[in-house]
């Protein structure tokens, strides 16, 4: 090559000079670039990577795409086979009987009521059971851990039984039996043995105070790994500065952790939206009606014809649609945090 | 006088023990509805299993002791718990290594620069928020909606694809890997994990955030200093990227395992609660079981893993 030779200089005016190098041509340097066997391979791994992304997404959505043109198909459209996934006679009817009969917006604003309980509490407890569980060195801290771990493994549905049990003949320790006269007759304090918590929001509530609901488990865990991130010369130069340990933790920490809260809250929230097991153990049909109790036929929509099965699978899958109608707009707004406050997290075995 | 002595010298003390109080307030909500709550049903829900419930008219109920009967009546009486508990483990235990594996791997894709890499991102985690609870049990009885729409595509086009279910055509490729002399198990393998692909994408999103977090915490100067050296891509992802991923690798195994066995759509949860409204004692102990089983895989899983788990040094 003869990229060694000094580059010419000339002076054009007293303050002006140019310089001109000799410059490899064009072509030369395109080919140099888009003809090597690096540039391929690059080129072959992108489009490879696209394929299975676009592939994949198309397999995580094709069921949801399916759901929503079911939801909007006539009967007619069910028996006939020239239809795909576009409806020939497209029609709201679905929709509007769902939402008039099975009564979408009372049991939409009772799960709304419901969900944002649990979600702010549960985010607030979990936030300082991790925080106590990370920061602090106490006797049976690790003990504390293991609990939370073994809270998590336990799957709920083991304790359906005995949790239907306690709700349902609700009782600390006895105390109320005591005072209610199951003990000694003579001592009747209060007029019942035990308190039925069933069809309202208490059991929930309770379990989301003790950070024992769905899958709190594991919101501790990802607020303990995120303490754990928190460099401690943060706090020690908070006591320097004569701050106490609950001053620090709300007016430091706290704000620090928000990203990470928002991650949990999102999850509680969208989790405690959906659930069907919570919903169908503790509300028992009469009274507070929540979301998961609307999938049903609406009254007035059974018929029996060919495609009976397929229609009434497809009026449940709308349903399901109206469930998460809410969620997917929440989504959309927040899966920016969800994934951020997962990497801030910084999870490390 | 007295009293204000006796003061200072309490708020005097040590910072360490007072760090200790302080800890003993934060985790103090969780303890006590641990001891209130949590634990009562756990010693209820073991007692249950030994007993059968009568409940009284009035209110409140009796346990009336049988001993081991209702576990007897579970291994015995009950003629499709064995055969599907089996073959839920097995499954378990197939499932595990493909979510890992499969979740691993779109981690590392997800995490390299791309155009539309927090589109693919947000796919991506859609079954996380939205394929659960209640939506999942729609899904579960879906199988004859989804066949249909499937099918229509089919008639449509004339191809024998059958869109989520059936990515593949199983012939082909038992065909091609026939010829090729391969181990028989593993293309069966193989083929039943690309044809229950949706399922694996469903189960595997929390795992992906997890190992998306992981791969974000490895320094970027350790990948600067392997280009310098002139490694590949492959190489850096054997040497520099799976050691340091592999303490999530454990923390995903054995997420992957109480997820799977806690879900609603695993078949022995269903088979369980199936039982649940007949039997309810019965299928306590079922779970009781079905616990300690799992329990026992969670710890081989976890003492296989954590032989080949690299922890980098850090104070």
């Amino acid at each position: 090559m003869n990229a060694q030779q000094a580059p010419k200089v000339t002076k054009e005016t007293k303050n002006k000079i140019r310089v001109d190098f000799e410059r490899t041509p064009l072509l030369e340097r395109l080919k140099a670039k888009y003809l090597s066997l690096f540039f391929l391979q690059n080129v072959v791994w992108v489009i490879f990577r696209l394929v299975l992304l676009i592939g994949l997404s198309y397999v995580i959505l094709y069921p949801f795409f399916s759901k929503i043109s079911g939801s909007f198909m006539s009967m007619e459209d069910f028996v006939d086979v020239t239809v795909k996934l576009i409806p020939k006679y497209p029609t709201l009817d679905t929709y509007a009987q769902i939402i008039s009969k099975n009564g979408y917006f009372s049991a939409m604003f009772n799960t709304l009521i419901l969900s944002v309980l649990c979600g702010f509490v549960q985010t607030f407890i979990c936030c300082i059971i991790g925080y106590g569980i990370s920061k602090f060195k106490f006797k049976g801290s690790k003990l504390i851990f293991a609990l939370v771990i073994f809270t998590m493994i336990v799957p709920h549905k083991t304790l359906q039984l005995s949790m239907f049990m306690h709700f349902k003949y609700f009782d600390v320790f006895g105390i109320f039996n005591f005072l209610g006269g199951g003990v000694f007759d003579w001592l009747k304090i209060f007029d019942f043995t035990s308190i039925n918590l069933f069809n309202t929001y208490w059991p929930l509530a309770l379990l989301s105070l003790g950070g024992l609901a769905f899958k709190n488990g594991l919101y501790i865990f990802m607020m303990r790994q995120f303490f754990r991130g928190v460099p401690d010369e943060l706090e020690e130069s908070a006591y320097i500065d004569g701050s106490g340990v609950f001053r620090t933790f709300i007016q430091i920490i706290l704000p620090l952790s928000i990203p990470m809260m928002i991650t949990i809250f999102l999850f509680s929230f969208s989790w405690q939206w959906t659930d069907n097991f919570y919903s169908s153990l503790f509300f028992t049909g009469t009274g507070i009606k929540l979301l998961p109790s609307i999938v049903s036929i609406p009254a007035g929509m059974e018929t029996v014809y060919a495609g009976q099965q397929l229609y009434e699978s497809a009026i449940l899958n709308t349903c399901g649609l109206l469930i998460i109608l809410p969620l997917v707009i929440v989504y959309l707004f927040c899966q920016r945090y969800l994934i951020q406050g997962i990497e801030r997290s910084g999870i490390v075995g | 006088m007295n009293k204000t002595v006796s003061k200072k010298k309490r708020s005097n003390a040590s910072l360490d023990k007072r760090k200790a109080r302080a800890g003993y307030i934060f985790v103090l909500p969780f303890i006590l509805s641990f001891l209130i709550i949590y634990l009562p049903i756990i010693i209820d829900s073991i007692t249950f299993t030994f007993n059968e419930i009568k409940v009284i008219p009035g209110g409140g109920f009796n346990l009336e002791f049988v001993g081991l009967a209702n576990y007897q009546a579970a291994l015995f009486q009950e003629a499709g718990f064995v055969p599907t508990l089996t073959e839920g483990i097995q499954q378990l235990v197939f499932d595990i290594p493909a979510i890992v594996i499969f979740s691993l791997f779109m981690a590392v894709l997800l995490n390299q620069k791309m155009v539309g890499r927090a589109a693919f991102r947000a796919i991506f985690f859609v079954p996380v928020i939205l394929s659960t609870g209640i939506i999942e049990s729609i899904d579960a009885s879906n199988n004859v909606f989804m066949n249909y729409m499937n099918s229509e595509e089919a008639i449509e086009t004339g191809a024998a694809t059958g869109g989520a279910t059936q990515i593949i055509s199983a012939m082909d490729f038992e065909v091609l890997f026939e010829n090729m002399k391969v181990g028989g198990e593993l293309v069966d393998y193989v083929i039943g994990l690309i044809n229950d692909i949706y399922n694996i994408v469903n189960r595997s999103g929390v795992q992906m955030l997890i190992f998306l977090a992981g791969l974000q915490s490895i320094s970027p100067a350790i990948y600067e200093s392997c280009q310098i050296d002139g490694a590949t891509a492959w190489e850096t992802f054997w040497k520099i990227t799976l050691p340091m991923i592999s303490p999530m690798i454990l923390v995903n195994a054995i997420y992957t395992v109480i997820d799977s066995f806690t879900s609603e759509s695993n078949s022995v949860m269903t088979y369980i609660s199936g039982i649940y409204s007949t039997n309810d004692v019965v299928s306590g102990a079922m779970s009781w079981m079905y616990f300690l089983l799992v329990i026992l895989i969670i710890g081989v899983v976890a003492g296989l893993l954590s032989a080949f788990v690299f922890y980098q040094k850090r104070d």
